[in-house]
C-alpha cells in the first residue's frame, strides 16, 4: 500500500472513511468516528432528488466545457469529472452567510452557491481573469497559484471572529478548497498553523483526487492527509469523496462547529480525478487504465441513482427529465460562451490600481493614440 | 503644535492616529504586540488598542501577508510589518501574485487596502538579511505602489496616507535613520500634507540634480552641503514615491540643472536608477549636459558588516559622481 493511502489510522472509522452511501447505492444509517462524532443525514425524498439533479447538472456543464475547449472556444479547462459528489455535498452544506475560497476546479461548488455557471468562463476563454465580486457571491475568485487561497480564507475567518460573528448557530463559517498537491505547500501549512492558534471558523476541504497533475499522492505525503490535522491541533476527517451524503454531512457538521466557535476542521475527501488535470494534460503518461476503471465503479452519480431507484424515489421519467434539463442548461451555456465579446484592447489598462496612476494613464493614452493611428488604413 | 521627534517615533504616532481614526485598521506582524516591534515602531499600541487590533502573528511572513489579504476582503485595513528587508521573500508570492493582482483579477470588485511596512537598507552593522534594499522587485510589479520616507514629518504623514489609500502599498522605512530627529506637526490635519506620490525638492540648487530616497536623502543633502563649499549648487530631490515616480518634478529639475545623479543603496544593475536614467534621457535629452550617472550599491550580495561602509554610497562617492558629471 502506498504512503498516504493507508486506511489504518487508529482514528479512522471502519473502511477508512466516512461513507453514508456505498458504491452500490446502499444507505449507511450513520457513521461514528473514533472521537465519538456521529455523522448522518436526514434528507427528504425531494432533497435526495435535488442532490441527484445537482450532480448530473454539474457533470453535464463540465462536459460541455470540455467540448468547448476541444473546439477551440476555451483556452483551457480544468474538469471536475469524478469530483462532483465532493463539491456538491460540501457546497450544499454551506449556509447562505458562509464564504468559500475555491481553486480553479470548483465549478460544482460555484453552482451550488446559486451562481450563474457562466461566471468563470471569462477566465477560461481568456476574455478576463475572473472578475467577480467575492463578497456579493460569498465565493472568492478562482485561485491558480496552488494553496494561496487557504491563507486568504484563514485571514477572512479571523475577521469573522473579530466581527463577533462566531459563537452562535447563525454565525459565519469559511471554507477553503484545495487539493492533495497543495498540502505540500508551505502556505497551506501556515494556514493550518494560523487557523489553529487563532481558533478561526474554518473548514479546510481537501479534495484528494490522487494526483497533482502527474505526481501521485505518495510523492506528497507519508501519512493519510486527514491525519495531518492532529499536528496542528484540530480534527481531521476522511470521507468517501464520491459519496455526496458523506460530503454533505461531514462538511455541514464542520461548518457548524466553526460557526459555533469550535475552530477549524480538515476534511479529506478521498476521490479521483477521472479526467486530465486540465485540457493540456495527458494522463495516459502517468496512470494505468485499470486504475481509472476501478474508480468508475465508485462513480458518485451512479450510486445515488441506484439508491433512488431501489428506494423507488425516482423513475426513468425523472432521470430523463434531469438529463434533459441539464442538457438545456449546457446548450444555453454554450451559446452564451460563444457570444462572449472579446475585450477592448485598451481595457487591459483598467483596474490596476483603485486610485489610478498618472504613469499608467499616460501609457493608456499612448496606447490608444497608437491604435488610432491605424484607423482607416489596411493594417 | 510641532514636536521634535525621531522617524521611529513619528511612525509610531502615525500608526496610533490611524488606529484611533478607523476601527478597521489592524497591525499584524512578528513581535509587534508586547515587544512593540524589534525597532519599537509599534511600541505601546497593543496595550492601548488590544490584541485584536495589534496582532502578534505566528512566525511566517507568507502567513502574515496571506491572512492580511483575507482580512482586507473582510473589510479590514491591515498594516503588516515585515521585521527586516531580507525576510520579505517568504511573502513574495502573496505580495506579487495576490496582493498586487487581486484588484485587476476581480475587475475592480475586490480591493486590498493593505500596507506592508519593511525596514530597509544597511549601515547598522547587522548580519546577513538585515541590510537589503529590495525596492526594485516591488516597484517592478504592476498593482503595487511603493513609497519610502526620509524624515520624521514625512514618516508621520506618509504612513497615515498609505493606510488610508485603497491601493496596496509597500512602505519602506529607512532603518538606519529611525533615530534621526525632526519637527512634526502632530496635531495638524492630514489634508495639509503633500500628496503621497509626489516627490519633494529637499534642497534647491542650480548645477546638478541629486535623485535619492529613503536613507540616501540624508547622504545626498550632506553631499550638497559639502559641494556648496566648493561653489557647486546641488539640487536634492527626495522621490518619496518609487512607484509611481513623480517624474514631472524630476524633469523640471533636470531641465533646470542639465545634470542628474541618482543615488541608491540597492545594486545598480536593473535598479531604480536605470529606469530614472532612461526616462530622463528620453524626456530631457536636449537639456542634458552629461549622461545621467548612478551611485549605487555594487552588484554583489550585501557584504559583511565590517566592509559595509565601503559598499554604501557615501558623501565622497556622490561628490565624485558630481565631479564626473562636470567633466563631460
Amino acid at each position: 500500500m502506498a504512503n498516504g493511502e493507508s486506511t489504518a489510522g487508529s482514528d479512522a472509522p471502519a473502511g477508512g472513511f466516512v461513507q453514508l452511501l456505498t458504491p452500490d447505492g446502499e444507505r449507511v444509517d450513520s457513521v461514528t468516528t473514533a472521537d465519538g462524532t456521529t455523522y448522518s443525514v436526514d434528507f427528504t425524498d425531494d432533497e435526495y432528488r435535488e442532490l441527484y439533479r445537482d450532480l448530473v447538472t454539474v457533470r453535464r456543464l463540465d462536459a460541455e466545457a470540455t467540448a468547448l475547449q476541444r473546439q477551440g472556444e476555451l483556452g483551457i479547462w480544468a474538469s471536475l469529472l469524478g469530483q462532483e459528489a465532493a463539491q456538491v455535498g460540501s457546497g450544499r452544506a454551506m449556509r447562505p452567510q458562509d464564504m468559500a475560497f475555491p481553486t480553479y476546479r470548483e465549478h460544482g461548488v460555484l453552482y451550488t452557491r446559486g451562481i450563474d455557471p457562466i461566471m468563470p468562463f471569462g477566465l477560461f476563454r481568456g476574455v478576463d481573469q475572473g472578475g467577480w465580486d467575492a463578497n456579493e457571491h460569498r465565493f472568492n475568485g478562482y485561485t491558480i497559484v496552488i494553496g494561496s487561497q487557504t491563507l486568504h480564507a484563514t485571514g477572512y475567518a479571523m475577521g469573522v471572529t473579530m466581527d463577533g460573528k462566531t459563537g452562535t448557530p447563525d454565525g459565519e463559517a469559511v471554507i477553503a478548497y484545495f487539493g492533495d498537491g497543495a498540502t505540500s505547500q508551505g502556505e497551506v501549512n501556515e494556514a493550518f498553523v494560523w487557523a489553529g492558534v487563532f481558533n478561526a471558523p474554518m473548514v479546510f476541504f481537501c479534495q484528494n483526487n490522487q494526483y497533482a497533475i502527474s505526481e501521485p499522492l505518495e510523492r506528497q505525503t507519508r501519512i493519510p492527509l486527514y491525519r495531518r490535522a492532529a499536528g496542528y491541533g484540530f480534527p481531521g476527517v476522511r470521507i468517501d469523496g464520491n459519496d455526496v451524503l458523506a460530503s454533505f454531512a461531514v462538511t455541514r457538521a464542520a461548518l457548524d462547529n466553526a460557526r459555533n466557535g469550535q475552530g477549524p476542521t480538515l476534511i479529506e475527501a478521498y476521490t479521483y480525478r477521472m479526467g486530465a488535470h486540465t485540457s493540456s494534460d495527458d494522463p495516459t503518461r502517468y496512470r494505468i487504465a485499470s486504475e481509472v476503471e476501478s474508480w468508475k465503479a465508485k462513480d458518485p452519480i451512479s450510486r445515488l441513482r441506484a439508491f433512488l431507484s431501489k428506494q423507488q424515489l425516482a423513475d426513468d421519467g425523472f432521470f430523463d427529465e434531469v438529463d434533459e434539463a441539464a442538457k438545456t442548461l449546457a446548450l444555453d451555456l454554450r451559446e452564451r460562451v460563444l457570444s462572449m465579446p472579446d475585450p477592448q484592447p485598451v481595457s487591459m489598462f483598467d483596474h490596476v490600481y483603485p486610485n489610478g496612476s498618472p504613469e499608467l494613464d499616460a501609457q493608456r493614452a499612448q496606447f490608444a493614440e497608437y491604435h488610432a493611428s491605424f484607423e482607416g488604413s489596411d493594417h | 503644535m510641532a514636536e521634535t521627534i525621531t522617524i521611529g517615533k513619528a511612525l509610531n504616532h502615525g500608526l496610533r492616529r490611524s488606529l484611533e481614526e478607523d476601527s478597521k485598521v489592524v497591525i499584524m506582524g512578528e513581535d509587534v504586540g508586547k515587544l512593540g516591534g524589534v525597532f519599537r515602531i509599534t511600541d505601546g499600541l497593543q496595550k492601548d488598542f488590544g490584541e485584536d487590533r495589534v496582532i502578534d502573528t505566528p512566525l511566517a511572513e507568507a502567513g502574515i501577508v496571506g491572512t492580511a489579504v483575507g482580512l482586507a476582503i473582510r473589510g479590514y485595513r491591515p498594516v503588516c510589518e515585515i521585521q527586516f528587508d531580507g525576510f520579505v521573500f517568504p511573502a513574495y508570492n502573496q505580495i506579487v501574485a495576490q496582493v498586487a493582482k487581486m484588484f485587476y483579477r476581480s475587475k475592480g470588485n475586490v480591493r486590498l487596502p493593505i500596507v506592508i511596512r519593511i525596514p530597509f537598507g544597511g549601515g547598522i552593522g547587522a548580519v546577513e538579511h538585515h541590510s537589503e534594499s529590495p525596492e526594485a522587485y516591488f516597484s517592478h510589479t504592476p498593482g503595487l505602489k511603493v513609497v519610502t520616507c526620509s524624515n520624521p514629518s514625512d514618516a508621520y504623514w506618509m504612513i497615515q496616507q498609505a493606510i488610508r489609500s485603497d491601493d496596496p502599498i509597500v512602505f519602506f522605512e529607512p532603518k538606519r535613520r529611525y533615530w534621526e530627529k525632526g519637527e512634526v506637526a502632530l496635531d495638524a490635519d492630514l489634508s495639509g500634507a503633500d500628496p503621497l506620490h509626489q516627490a519633494r525638492v529637499a534642497r534647491e540648487g542650480t548645477d546638478v540634480t541629486l535623485l535619492s530616497y529613503g536613507p540616501m536623502v540624508r547622504t545626498a543633502l550632506d553631499a550638497a552641503t559639502a559641494a556648496a563649499e566648493d561653489g557647486r549648487n546641488l539640487e536634492v530631490i527626495d522621490l518619496r514615491s518609487l512607484s509611481p515616480v513623480d517624474y514631472e518634478t524630476i524633469y523640471a529639475s533636470v531641465r533646470k540643472t542639465g545634470r542628474a545623479v541618482v543615488v541608491h543603496e540597492a545594486p545598480g544593475n536593473i535598479g531604480l536608477g536605470a529606469e530614472l536614467a532612461a526616462r530622463i534621457t528620453e524626456q530631457c535629452f536636449y537639456s542634458l549636459e552629461a549622461p545621467v550617472l548612478r551611485v549605487t550599491g555594487y552588484d554583489i550580495p550585501y557584504p559583511a558588516a565590517r566592509v559595509e561602509e565601503e559598499y554604501l554610497p557615501d558623501l565622497d562617492r556622490v561628490l565624485d559622481a558630481v565631479d564626473r558629471s562636470f567633466g563631460w
